[in-house]
């Protein structure tokens, strides 16, 4: 048991732990998790969230989300809001995978259509969506249109043809987080990015065809309002970042950042992945500026996927993409951080959120939603593991004390080392098939890392965000067919 | 799991959701040397299938050994991404520089062939969690966690 003597509990799904449990904490850290998922998270959860509690400008608390598990700098489902004026901003705080997120676009077409086609479907989708390592994209970019691809990420694609409007208004800030400015990125993150468009990668990235089966439809008038409405209809969910682009710039500005951090701006951290810079300086606004870059490279990466699925589909079914009802649902971001407008002790003010492998979740009436989702809240997935399915659900108003954030995933109890010797990847593939699931991969071993059984149980993680009145769950989402790199 | 040539051992008790290793030689160009071929052990199921026929200089200065490292496996990582090339390290020399330290390196390998390589997991970049070089007794140690 890693849980800390000190902690204390809130409610049944919130636990609070004080100031007073390490030298430096400014303000308490926060943990939405059941008592059981508290018990099941490793050392580092309680140990890195503390250390977020110390990062200076950080106001009201430091959370944890219930999918929490150890990560860099910040646990992954680590969310922190700082003061823009006396804060400072963090690239472990934001994640290496910059936007690393997951896209859910609906099809008219049932469960008993696909089944006669899902290994052509499945295969046709592995054969036109780049996987595995060192991929590059199917979209030709040179590297100065690159530059405009990290600068006006959705909008670029819109231009290019491989977007709707549709697709614009249902991507969070419209697929493109304004003041990305390209001079702030680096030779080496361009050489890495520019050939990388339209590509998943791997590790736990994938794109999978699901089913919203009636008995795992949770609340019927949110999934009609989000597009679900017909018994097992199928749906396409796919989850990948700004691949080598994003990873640069992380790697950049964490370097930049150790070597003024303390020199420069008298800051100390107790952890290297903590570095970083007041949000007001130079160095803390190139970054937020690159950043943005990632997030934008990222929205338009999912884009030209979500293009190139919509093909995959058109010429299986030979219907328009449209006349399949390829309509996408939402958009959401994990790894990013954002000036937002929010409450804080009853005054409406501007925050700086980093949030780390957790997701904005805005309730009704959440400011920039789309006009469809003003009176539902937005659209929240959630990705579970490929053997146990995922979920969708709506932003709530109860969010507010978390700044509006929830769970991005199920989480690891198991490493991927321990993963890989206790499973096979070949036999998981045959067994997962059995059960009526058809999987194509590049590699067995990063496919048994990824199996069911080494990661929490993605049912109590969502019921819990519901518990806790962060998101409510919608409908459940299981996969028969997935490509993984 | 354990390198065939090389000495390192994966760990599963420091990076839940990515590859930790250690590393360990006699020496800091070797020590350099295992660190870049547990790399490549991360991405590559059989590192002896990638031949040499391609060759890239390196050459890195940083003001500590730490960084140093640090900056020689992110090269790897990025090559890999910008030329699609796997890598051995080749010819390695770890020195001193007037500001800290310096590695003058030959990477050898070939571009990405995925049936033939059989390829694993793609390794984005190089943490600082738990990053640490050390010496102790007779050896050099490292301690390296990759973002996979």
């Amino acid at each position: 048991m890693n849980i800390p003597t000190a902690i204390t509990k809130i409610s049944p799904t919130l636990w609070e732990i004080p100031v007073s449990y390490k030298e430096g904490m400014l303000v308490p850290a926060r943990i939405f998790a059941t008592e059981k998922l508290l018990s099941e998270m490793d050392a580092g959860v309680f140990d890195q969230v503390t250390n977020v509690a110390s990062l200076p400008g950080i106001l009201k608390y430091a959370y944890c989300m219930p999918d929490g598990h150890w990560g860099y700098g910040f646990p992954i489902g680590g969310v922190a809001a700082m003061d823009p004026h006396t804060g400072v901003i963090s690239p472990g705080g934001i994640g290496f995978d910059i936007n690393c997120g997951m896209r859910l676009v609906l099809t008219n077409l049932t469960e008993e259509e696909v089944r006669p086609r899902l290994h052509q479907l499945v295969d046709r989708l592995f054969a036109r969506i780049p996987t595995g390592v060192g991929c590059h994209g199917f979209v030709r970019l040179s590297e100065s249109e690159f530059g405009q691809v990290a600068e006006q990420g959705s909008r670029w694609c819109f231009k290019r043809g491989f977007a709707t409007q549709d697709d614009l208004d249902m991507t969070e800030e419209g697929g493109c987080f304004a003041g990305a400015d390209a001079s702030h990125i680096s030779n080496k993150a361009i050489q890495r990015g520019y050939n990388q468009l339209g590509t998943l990668g791997s590790g736990n990235h994938y794109c999978e065809i699901q089913v919203a089966r009636p008995e795992n439809v949770f609340d019927a008038q949110l999934a009609r309002a989000f597009g679900i409405d017909i018994p097992n209809q199928v749906v396409v969910m796919f989850h990948c970042g700004s691949r080598g682009f994003g990873h640069q710039v992380a790697t950049d500005y964490l370097k930049l950042f150790l070597s003024v951090m303390e020199r420069k701006y008298g800051l100390k951290v107790v952890d290297r992945e903590l570095s970083c810079a007041p949000f007001r300086s130079p160095e803390g606004e190139a970054y937020f500026s690159a950043m943005k870059c990632a997030v934008n490279m990222a929205f338009a990466n999912r884009q030209v996927i979500l293009h190139r699925i919509r093909e995959v589909f058109s010429d299986i079914f030979q219907r328009d993409p449209f006349n399949l009802g390829m309509k996408m649902v939402y958009d959401v971001a994990h790894n990013t951080a954002k000036l937002e407008r929010h409450e804080i002790d009853g005054k409406q003010r501007e925050i700086l959120i980093h949030r780390k492998g957790s997701t904005r979740a805005f309730g009704p009436g959440g400011y920039g939603l789309p006009e469809c989702y003003a009176k539902t809240g937005q659209p929240v997935i959630i990705g579970g593991s490929m053997e146990t399915g995922s979920y969708l659900l709506a932003g709530m108003a109860g969010g507010a004390d978390a700044f509006f954030t929830t769970a991005h995933g199920s989480g690891r109890t198991m490493s991927r080392h321990q993963a890989k010797k206790t499973f096979r990847g070949d036999k998981l593939q045959r067994d997962m098939e059995s059960r009526g699931l058809y999987v194509r991969t590049d590699s067995f071993g990063g496919l048994a890392e990824e199996a069911g059984a080494a990661y929490k149980n993605i049912d109590e993680v969502a019921e819990t965000t519901e518990r806790a009145g962060l998101s409510r769950r919608v409908a459940r989402l299981v996969p028969i067919g997935n490509i993984k790199g | 799991m354990r390198g065939d040539a090389m000495p390192f051992q994966f760990r599963g008790d420091i990076a839940h959701a990515d590859v930790a290793f250690d590393a360990w030689a006699a020496s800091l160009d070797e020590l350099f040397a295992a660190a870049a071929e547990a790399t490549l052990a991360v991405m590559v199921e059989s590192p002896s299938e990638v031949y040499q026929v391609a060759a890239v200089p390196v050459h890195l200065e940083e003001h500590d050994l730490e960084m140093l490292l640090f900056e020689w496996l992110n090269e790897i990582i990025f090559l890999k991404d910008a030329r699609r090339l796997l890598l051995h390290p080749a010819e390695i020399r770890v020195g001193e520089a007037p500001q800290g330290c310096t590695i003058e390196a030959l990477l050898k390998g070939e571009e990405i062939e995925p049936e033939r390589h059989r390829l694993i997991t793609d390794v984005k970049a190089v943490t600082l969690h738990r990053f640490s070089v050390r010496h102790t007794g007779e050896r050099w140690e490292a301690t390296v966690v990759l973002d996979v």
